[in-house]
């Protein structure tokens, strides 16, 4: 390129580009099968279905059968697949079409990759992604509807990644599939087709930097993957309203960027923290918990908590929709919160 | 192809008095090693508990003397004799027993979880069957790398009843996978007879999915090796997988503190395969019969092995423990 040409170049960038969630997800994963062979994709129609939410669709075109593999309905056995692969040298990302499957595979993923590393005095390394989804309102009912990252946040050697728009989705991803470690990637299934800005090409974004979505003065909504969309909306109004909301989203839950949190919530002194997930013994429970510790003395009010509604997920619009935290309930909370009242 | 092969305890031995000598001394290692690690439980020197594989012996032995360092085996609960069958060293083990910090695992693993990765031991497994998917897919990553490497899976024939087992066993057919599946049939599962747990037979189970399975005299060395060579090598050249039950038998209890277990199995039973069945035994008469070796030399062999675990145990009984700072390290690569 002639020293003209970059001028030229610089001078007009092109327009950002806009994909959704999906297709960051598919990117990244295209991006990472091409640069380390060792990398694959293993999951239940994952070739040539490209998922029920065509999430991969396209892959098992560029890379085939042999690294977009098909199995039968079996989420421990590949999940354990997955880990002995990991073991002994590739990079596996499991595809488990919902993160209520969760409760099928905790045996592999819990006592096995999580501890593999630990229990072997560091030798061995489970290399391993298990993507999965969360979220309700899609009138899925009970078991396919839950946000479960509250359970493997709880567990040491597992990695926790909620990304919440699509340029966080294919950086952390990137991240994800490079790392040492076994990581649970959870994606909003109602968030697959959101669009978003998205460079083209490799960037990677680390674990456990929280980012400020929306900066603001007067409250902190602390919110994850699904929620991070609820609060921008709930900020929306709040500003309308005249009450400055400042959002932040952790991107992931471990590591865990508790300064980023605590440093928002003594500006504010005024925090909601809001996850899809049950609310009793939930990630809300957590975030609250540190972001008491590190800001009590700098906070107005209680932290208050926001998570579904701790009943199983019901099949009826009507009562679906009230299980889950939504704009509307959030800009109530807030009013009552800066109210002195909540 | 669907197989069964009959126990045989006849036939000339094809192998040299080398081989002999090695299997042998393998098989003795594991016997003293467990006399020692009994020891160390009944005299309060090793923390918790381990559970022996004494009288198993020539199944580890049978197997891993059909692979290669660079072959991979994944282990259970009952797995010393897997991991000394594989390569791994007296001193270091015993180090991990007692917690010390040079153990294989740095003193985090214990008994239940030696891992020694560079003879392809991924690891026993404290969950029954947890280990199933490990070794199906290392065999995955092995097809995958085109690396030649086989994968044997462990396991008790109290792993029949979970469903993992059966998952990644029909994966491993319907994909041509280079994993053996070695189910040690000891005839119990904790404190319950198998043939109270278990409907069917064991091969019946591989059959159903189209997979080679072999049953084998698990108390003979040789015939265990000439059933694992023949489906290593097939394995390694794209053959696929197979099962092979092994019957054997644990002399101990579940663990070294399941003592008193005549409510669930006769002293009269213990007895006799002890003193007929004891594969050490068994194959020390068949290698001098054949010429193979002297009484001479295999007491030389025996003297020789327990000299070896003397000291091996001496150096983890000096050995330091881990310094509490460790206690963060590793939970995270």
């Amino acid at each position: 390129m002639s020293t003209l040409e970059a001028l030229v170049a610089a001078a007009r960038p092109e327009a950002a580009r806009v994909i959704t969630f999906s297709q960051a997800v598919r990117e990244a994963l295209a991006e990472e099968m091409r640069r380390d062979e060792r990398v694959f994709v293993i999951g239940e129609d994952v070739a040539e279905a490209g998922t029920p939410f065509k999430v991969l669709s396209g892959l098992v075109e560029e890379f085939g059968p042999g690294r977009v593999i098909d199995t039968p309905i079996s989420e421990a056995g590949f999940t354990g697949l997955a880990v002995g692969a990991a073991m002994t040298g590739m990079r596996p990302v499991v595809d488990l079409m919902f993160g209520d499957f969760l409760t099928l595979v905790m045996d592999q993923l819990v006592n096995q990759a999580a501890k593999t590393h630990y229990m072997s005095g560091g030798k061995l390394r489970v290399p391993l992604v298990l993507r999965t989804t969360l979220g309700a309102t899609r009138r899925s009912a009970a078991q396919h509807s839950q946000s479960l990252q509250a359970w493997v946040s709880h567990v040491p050697g597992l990695i926790v990644v909620t990304p919440s728009t699509p340029y966080d989705a294919k950086g952390l991803l990137k991240t994800a599939i490079r790392n040492d470690n076994p990581v649970v990637f959870f994606e909003d299934k109602m968030g697959y087709t959101d669009k978003g800005e998205v460079p083209e090409g490799d960037y990677a974004i680390p674990f456990g930097v929280a980012d400020v979505k929306r900066p603001g003065e007067h409250v902190t909504l602390v919110a994850t993957s699904s929620m991070v969309q609820v609060a921008l909306k709930a900020a929306d109004e709040l500003a309308r309203q005249g009450v400055s909301a400042e959002v932040v989203d952790p991107r992931t839950l471990f590591p865990l960027d508790k300064e980023t949190l605590v440093a928002s919530a003594k500006k504010t002194g005024h925090v909601i923290v809001i996850d899809e997930g049950y609310e009793r013994y939930g990630v809300t429970a957590e975030l609250a918990a540190v972001i008491a510790d590190g800001a009590f003395y700098h906070l107005d009010a209680p932290v208050k908590r926001l998570g579904a509604m701790d009943v199983p997920v019901p099949f009826a619009p009507t009562l679906e929709d009230v299980t889950v935290p939504t704009p509307e309930v959030v800009v109530a909370l807030t009013k009552r919160l800066l109210a002195g009242e909540a | 192809m669907i197989e069964t092969k009959e126990p045989s305890m006849s036939g000339a031995l094809r192998i040299s008095a080398e081989v002999g000598s090695r299997i042998y001394q393998q098989m003795w290692r594991i016997r003293v090693f467990e006399e020692h690690a009994n020891e160390l439980y009944l005299a309060g020197k090793m923390p918790g508990l381990t559970h022996l594989y004494t009288g198993q012996e020539a199944v580890a032995v049978g197997v891993c003397e059909a692979l290669q360092r660079e072959d991979y085996i994944t282990s259970t609960h009952r797995g010393h004799g897997h991991c000394v069958a594989k390569g791994a060293r007296l001193d270091l083990m015993f180090a991990e027993l007692l917690g010390r910090s040079p153990g294989y695992n740095r003193g985090k693993g214990g008994s239940m979880h030696i891992a020694d990765q560079e003879n392809g031991n991924l690891g026993a497994n404290a969950i029954v069957g947890g280990s199933a998917g490990i070794a199906t897919g290392a065999a995955l990553s092995a097809k995958m790398r085109g690396s030649g490497q086989v994968a044997v899976c462990f396991f008790g024939e109290g792993a029949l009843g979970q469903g993992l087992l059966h998952e990644v066993m029909n994966m491993a057919q319907l994909w041509d996978l280079p994993v053996i599946y070695v189910c040690e049939n000891n005839r119990y599962g904790e404190y319950t007879h198998f043939s109270e747990t278990t409907a069917g037979t064991v091969l019946g189970r591989a059959q159903a999915l189209g997979m080679k399975a072999f049953e084998v005299d698990g108390q003979d060395v040789l015939a265990v090796n000439e059933v694992l060579t023949q489906l290593v090598a097939a394995a390694r050249d794209g053959g696929g997988p197979a099962l092979v039950e092994c019957h054997t038998y644990r002399y101990h209890g579940h663990h070294v503190g399941d003592i008193n277990r005549e409510y669930y199995r006769p002293k009269a039973e213990e007895l006799e395969w002890r003193e007929k069945r004891d594969p050490i035994k068994l194959f020390g008469e068949r290698l001098v019969a054949a010429g193979l070796a002297s009484a001479e030399e295999l007491a030389a062999l025996q003297a020789a092995v327990r000299e070896e675990a003397a000291a091996a145990l001496a150096f983890a009984l000096a050995a330091p423990f881990p310094d509490p700072s460790e206690v963060t390290l590793h939970v995270y690569a």
